[in-house]
């Protein structure tokens, strides 16, 4: 992996903004103190005059984003996932996502690879926030290809927008040249009629290195890569389940009220299907280098091989 | 201003005030007592200082006014219907299943609401979000109004949005402060004290004018004073009687968020009449 070319999404989102302000004047970007690390910083250093800091008040951020959007701006907010969707949650709900206004939410540090901060950062909950508000997009890209697209994609939707994007650098599996992004399409990244792996965000790289173990033993799985969370391309899912027979949901993300159990909903009314679901239990995080704590916590490629073979 | 135009304004409160009493009645619920504190400027802001266009309610270069404390929708909704957003007919179906009249404000189903508000401390940072928007898009003549109440200034949030108003140095960005001293649980100064407010506001690095809210003269002494004001946003604190207008609801908490019934309607309609009448004889 090492001649790999590794970014973490957090710096696609930055460098998406530059390219996004160049061409559309609309857009701005809100920050609450955290650019270097939003990786805002790069759009600050572009167009100063486009870029606002808000200082720590993180609710105080999103509903001045949604006044901007009232007047016809298309303001990017950001901060870590744990303050953009956890703190500013009511703002989010109540001064965005009642009126629909045309807001996205940049938030970076989700998920439990945040590292050595600790609980307090690691947000494992945002999905299951951000899902329950009626009109919501959620996107979770899984890597830099794909983080870039998805901005451009949330600019040019009408409507609020929520993107998580992660603090660690990613290997870029996807191809630009051949790349196309749509919302709500889920990508399907690998051949297979044995097992269902359907994952999202930096889980999906972990979902690739797991059905290739699972190939050279004889087991064909299907990767698909689910960057929307909502709305969920139930055709692909509802597809992979019948034909597979068998699904296995990763996310970085709390068992609850994640892409698992958005999955679990789906096939339940449509195509009941025996799932595993790869995720954070009921526990919070701690500090510790990212790569061991998503070992540790059971997200990475030999636990979803485990919860593959569980079900077959 | 003309001894006419003060007729006008004050007759166009009382309208306000009438409005709100017809839409609480009709709603059986709402909150008459902060929409009557702040009927003169409901009036002043939408007969006299905004730049709106009841025909065109979107219109693009308009002022905005964002309601921060939201459950004084019924005040709101009989100015906006009094000045021909909407027919006046329709404020009795405030809050019933299906009225475009929301418990509270709904910019996408009334017209000429900019923001959907309800939710305290929310309104005033989309209000300021709105005023840094206008000036990034160089509308240099849109202003941006906001209106709060004392028990609200108690959120957290507002504060966040204060300072950020004074660090972009918001001089197009209006907020005012409906000083009526009661709040659902009590007096303010008992459930959470916030005076010496001016202070605050100053300290903030507001521009501050301090008025008594009925006086529509004074009103306009204070915009006069944040249409002068450069470098910075203006506070207006208005100190207010809640429930002004309907005797029985005057300085009375209980009549934070409760409908008149029947005989409390004919009562408080009978005091709005006979205010109004002695108006229309005044010179």
């Amino acid at each position: 992996m090492s001649d790999v070319k590794k970014i973490a999404t957090r710096d696609s989102y930055g460098n998406a903004l530059v390219e996004l302000a160049k061409d559309h004047p609309d857009v701005v970007v809100l920050d609450a103190d955290l650019a270097a690390a939003t990786k805002t910083g790069v759009l600050k250093k572009a167009y100063p005059d486009r870029h606002f800091d808000c200082g720590i008040a993180e609710s105080n951020m999103v509903a001045v984003a949604a006044g901007m959007a009232a007047m016809g701006l298309v303001p990017f907010a950001s901060s870590f996932a744990m303050f953009a969707a956890g703190r500013a949650f009511e703002q989010v709900r109540n001064s965005i996502g009642y009126p629909h206004l045309n807001v996205k939410i940049g938030a970076t540090h989700g998920g439990i690879s945040v590292g050595e901060d600790g609980a307090s950062h690691q947000c494992c909950e945002d999905f299951a926030l951000m899902r329950s508000i009626p009109g919501m997009t959620v996107l979770c890209p899984s890597d830099d290809v794909e983080a870039r697209a998805a901005v451009k994609a949330a600019y040019e939707h009408e409507g609020p927008v929520y993107l998580r994007f992660g603090r660690l650098a990613l290997p870029v599996f996807h191809d630009e040249a051949n790349f196309k992004f749509e919302i709500g399409k889920g990508e399907q990244l690998t051949e297979g009629n044995d097992v269902a792996i359907l994952a999202t965000g930096l889980e999906v790289g972990e979902a690739l290195t797991a059905a290739e173990t699972l190939k050279n033993e004889g087991i064909h799985a299907r990767v698909i890569n689910l960057c929307t969370i909502k709305p969920l391309d139930e055709e692909i899912v509802v597809k992979a389940a019948r034909e597979c027979g068998a699904v296995v949901t990763c996310e970085e993300h709390s068992v609850f009220g994640g892409l698992g159990e958005a999955v679990a909903g789906v096939l339940a009314e449509q195509c009941p299907t025996k799932m595993r679901r790869v995720g954070v239990k009921d526990v919070f995080g701690h500090s510790g280098p990212a790569w061991d704590l998503l070992e540790q916590f059971g997200l990475r490629a030999d636990a979803i091989i485990a919860a593959v073979k569980e079900l077959i | 201003m003309t001894n006419e135009e003060r007729k006008a304004l004050q007759i166009a409160a009382c309208k306000v005030r009438m409005g709100v009493i017809e839409s609480t009645h009709g709603a059986k619920a709402g909150h008459p007592g902060g929409s009557l504190s702040a009927a003169e400027m409901f009036a002043y802001l939408y007969n006299k200082e905004m730049r709106i266009d009841p025909a065109d309610p979107k219109w693009d270069d308009r002022d905005r006014f964002v309601l921060s404390k939201g459950h004084t929708a019924p005040g709101l909704y009989s100015a906006l219907a009094y000045r021909g957003f909407f027919p006046v007919a329709d404020l009795p179906t405030l809050r019933h299943i299906d009225s475009y009249l929301q418990g509270h404000p709904n910019m996408n189903t009334v017209p000429g609401v900019d923001m959907s508000t309800g939710s305290l401390g929310q309104g005033v940072s989309c209000a300021a979000g709105m005023a840094k928007a206008a000036k990034y898009l160089k509308k240099d003549n849109v202003r941006v109004y906001t209106l709060l109440g004392d028990g609200e200034i108690e959120e957290g949030e507002v504060w966040e949005a204060f300072m950020f108003a004074a660090k972009y140095a918001l001089d197009n960005f209006c907020v005012i402060i409906d000083l009526n001293g009661l709040q659902i649980d009590g007096p303010t100064k008992d459930v959470m004290n916030t005076e010496p407010v001016d202070a605050k506001m100053r300290d903030f690095g507001f521009e501050v004018v301090t008025i008594n809210g009925h006086d529509v003269d004074e009103i306009e002494k204070a915009f006069d004073v944040f249409h002068a004001t450069s470098g910075k946003p203006t506070a207006i604190l208005m100190h207010t009687t809640k429930g002004k207008g309907v005797s029985f609801m005057e300085n009375q908490v209980g009549w934070h968020g409760k409908a008149p019934n029947d005989e409390e309607y004919k009562t408080a309609m009978d005091e709005l009449n006979a205010q109004m009448a002695e108006l229309e004889a005044q010179a």
